[in-house]
């Protein structure tokens, strides 16, 4: 028998050919779904477990607040951005204010701006409790929730003790700030001014809440699942990350250390010492661990500014009608979520001829597609976590 | 009178009929039992309260209410469902439960079954409910349900083995596979045989958790990926029996470990005639023990991912459970 090279070769690769030829699936995770974060909506082709061609479909949120901006006066506006990220409501306010007063050329009170400043970062610790809370439970931890929140209440109950509202303050007005009651009795003329004892009660729920971010960290940074669910997944390098134009705590996570409040002057942060904490290798563990670190830093700021605290005027002079002289500007800041910008062009009406807003979590979100490719469907939940997006950004 | 009730019941039909009655009447009192336990405790971890108001103390009729709200609801079967099998899969499920209770030793004469191959049947029916869960997720005409039900049966290759290899070592200790012979091989012995079967019993806890799909090897469920799993097209009565299942299954396997290694009915110290009464408590109680241990970690963990559980059972809890066979059949030879 002749043994034909040829047809030996041919038959042993056939046999490996021939497979279990398996038909993939399409799953649709969202917009209802228990952890979407609200309604994005994934459209997946799945082969078991693993998931290919990723695409996030977006939109079922959107308010169209970049037109409703073009009808409506400076002062309206407020009530508008804080419903962008609901998460951090009173950091959206900030950069869209100081983009109106840096129009008007108004020089805003220091005292006013300490208190601007301090409740953007409690913004920003209430932000990433919020993410302490969702993260352990989308790997299937429920109780990390419970802790995180009460934490988290504590910091709401100080905003909402000066600016009225938990999660939509609408406080910032334009050359400074409109606390909702004052330190006076009902007697006297009411002075505006931080309610009495805010400042005390500030120190003492900044202690509280150092004490709680370690134990979180104990809870979760312990436990052996959480290590292994998170570390090595959903790896994002750091060019990729910047030119998808990833921002915020996910970009550090990957080793860049860029920090608005370092670089831009919205605020007087360049007055306080502070570190920007960055990740070593840009997977989910870093994710979380970066947001960790930035809620012990952010206390370091507040107390640092409540000592520092200068006393004056809340409110700088401004006109009763604002009209905004022609030109145009954009100011970003550095949200809980990443950069935030506002890109505001005024013909000298009261309100703003166009305003284009940055969001973080629309550009956050833009990796999906190529973070998400090829990975396991519980990896795409941690991931998507771990990015920490809110659907309100995204979509405005 | 006692004459007449001990004829009475070795009236095959009659002792049937009451032990039936017994089992019926258990299932949902045990379930009730572990998921007001399991609400109570989850509150105590997590600085919450809990059921408060239901029955006026401690919210105790909780689950009474939740049960006959199950009940109320329309039984939704979705459009193209399988339909006999999405009706028969909660059905599969609590049947394998309940048979489960069959084998196991409540006190010294107090066992439904003693069935000479009783290890042996209680892991075989044990994991028929793995069957039920397939049903159900193949028949809801769901994707999520379809994928929790695979999952599922990917979980019953990664842990079965393990489950079965670590009862091994005690059957080897009692020389029996009957239940009612292992307590008895304790009894005898002295000593419970966790005490020699330690890696045995952790490698049956660890294997039972994911028997029973619980944090943190709920991937067939897994909330927050595949919305409920096979359960998402569920409701009413048919997914109160998937509960009810779950809570009692936590039971059953628990007492299963406990009879095997654990001792069972059996307390040192404690007289015979004793015994004969008070066995069944100190079983449940033994098993409740072990039922807290399942909560807390339910109310700890995070969920795994399907493949470590694979790597976890394949190359961790495989090896240790066939080294604990090498070693206690060496030791059996060798000293007794």
């Amino acid at each position: 028998m002749v043994l034909d090279q040829d047809l030996v070769r041919h038959l042993s690769e056939s046999s490996v050919s021939v497979e279990l030829e398996t038909e993939d699936m399409t799953l649709n995770i969202g917009p209802q779904h228990p952890s979407t974060h609200g309604v994005l909506r994934l459209v997946a082709r799945v082969d078991g477990e693993r998931a290919f061609d990723v695409q996030p479909v977006i939109g079922y949120m959107h308010r169209g607040y970049e037109k409703l901006a073009e009808v409506r006066s400076y002062p309206q506006i407020t009530t508008l951005v804080n419903r962008i990220d609901w998460v951090s409501g009173y950091a959206n306010e900030v950069p869209f204010i100081v983009a109106a007063e840096k129009l008007l050329e108004i020089e805003v009170p220091e005292r006013a701006q300490y208190i601007r400043l301090i409740l953007t970062e409690m913004a920003r610790i209430s932000s990433h409790l919020v993410f302490m809370a969702s993260y352990p439970l989308e790997l299937g931890a429920p109780t990390p929730l419970f802790f995180a929140l009460r934490e988290r209440e504590r910091v709401l109950d100080l905003l909402e003790g000066v600016t009225g509202g938990r999660f939509h303050p609408n406080f910032n007005r334009i050359g400074g700030v409109k606390p909702a009651y004052g330190s006076g009795s009902s007697t006297r003329k009411v002075i505006q001014d931080l309610p009495a004892g805010f400042l005390a009660e500030t120190r003492d729920a900044m202690d509280k809440v150092t004490v709680a971010v370690d134990e979180i960290n104990s809870l979760v940074a312990g436990n052996e699942i959480i290590l292994a669910r998170t570390k090595g997944v959903g790896v994002l390098p750091p060019e990729v990350a910047a030119s998808y134009g990833v921002s915020g705590p996910n970009l550090r996570a990957s080793g860049v250390g860029f920090d608005l409040r370092k670089v831009e002057d919205y605020l007087p942060y360049h007055l306080f010492d502070f570190e920007v904490p960055v990740g070593e290798n840009g997977d989910c563990w870093d994710r979380w661990h970066v947001r960790l670190l930035e809620i012990r830093q952010s206390v370091r700021i507040i107390q640092q500014a409540i000592d520092g605290i200068p006393s004056g005027p809340l409110q700088a002079k401004v006109p009763k009608v604002i009209k905004v002289p022609k030109g145009e500007t954009y100011v970003r800041a550095e949200n809980p979520k990443g950069e935030m910008g506002y890109y505001l062009v005024s013909n000298g009406a009261q309100g703003p001829y166009r305003l284009k807003i940055r969001s973080a979590s629309f550009s956050n979100i833009s990796i999906l597609p190529w973070i998400l490719e090829g990975v396991l469907i519980p990896d795409i939940i941690a991931i998507m976590g771990s990015l920490d997006f809110v659907l309100g950004d995204v979509d405005r | 009178m006692t004459s007449f009730l001990t004829d009475l019941f070795s009236n095959f039909w009659v002792s049937l009929a009451g032990k039936l009655l017994i089992v019926a009447l258990m299932i949902p009192l045990v379930g009730m039992v572990i998921g007001f336990a399991e609400m109570k405790l989850s509150a105590k971890m997590q600085a919450r309260v809990g059921p408060y108001f239901a029955g006026g103390r401690w919210g105790w009729a909780q689950l009474i209410a939740d049960g006959v709200k199950f009940f109320q609801k329309e039984d939704l079967i979705p459009a193209e469902a399988d339909r006999p099998v999405f009706k028969l899969a909660p059905v599969l499920v609590l049947v394998s439960t309940v048979a489960l209770l069959v084998v196991i030793p409540f006190g010294p004469d107090l066992i439904f079954r003693d069935l000479s191959v009783g290890v042996f049947f209680a892991l075989a029916i044990s994991s028929l409910s793995t069957i039920g869960i397939l049903m159900a997720g193949w028949s809801s005409a769901n994707k999520y349900s379809l994928m929790g039900g695979l999952r599922a049966a990917g979980q019953l290759i990664a842990y079965e083995l393990p489950l079965v290899l670590a009862v091994v070592g005690a059957v080897i200790l009692a020389e029996t596979m009957s239940m009612a012979g292992i307590v008895e091989a304790q009894v005898s012995a002295g000593y419970p045989f966790v005490i020699f079967q330690f890696v045995g019993f952790a490698v049956f806890m660890i294997a039972a958790l994911a028997e029973l799909t619980r944090i943190p090897f709920d991937m067939p469920i897994a909330e927050s990926e595949l919305v409920m799993g096979y359960l998402t097209e569920y409701s009413g009565f048919r997914f109160l029996f998937f509960f009810l299942a779950e809570f009692a299954n936590m039971f059953t396997l628990s007492a299963i470990a406990v009879t095997l290694f654990l001792g069972g009915w059996w307390l040192p110290g404690i007289p015979d005639d004793v015994l004969a009464y008070a066995g069944p408590l100190i079983l449940v109680a033994k098993t409740f023990l072990l039922v807290f241990i399942m909560i807390w970690f339910r109310w700890t963990f995070p969920r795994f991912r399907e493949d470590q559980l694979q790597s976890l059972a394949w190359k961790v809890l495989v090896p240790l459970a066939l080294a604990n066979i090498a070693i206690t059949a060496v030791f059996k030879v060798v000293l007794g």
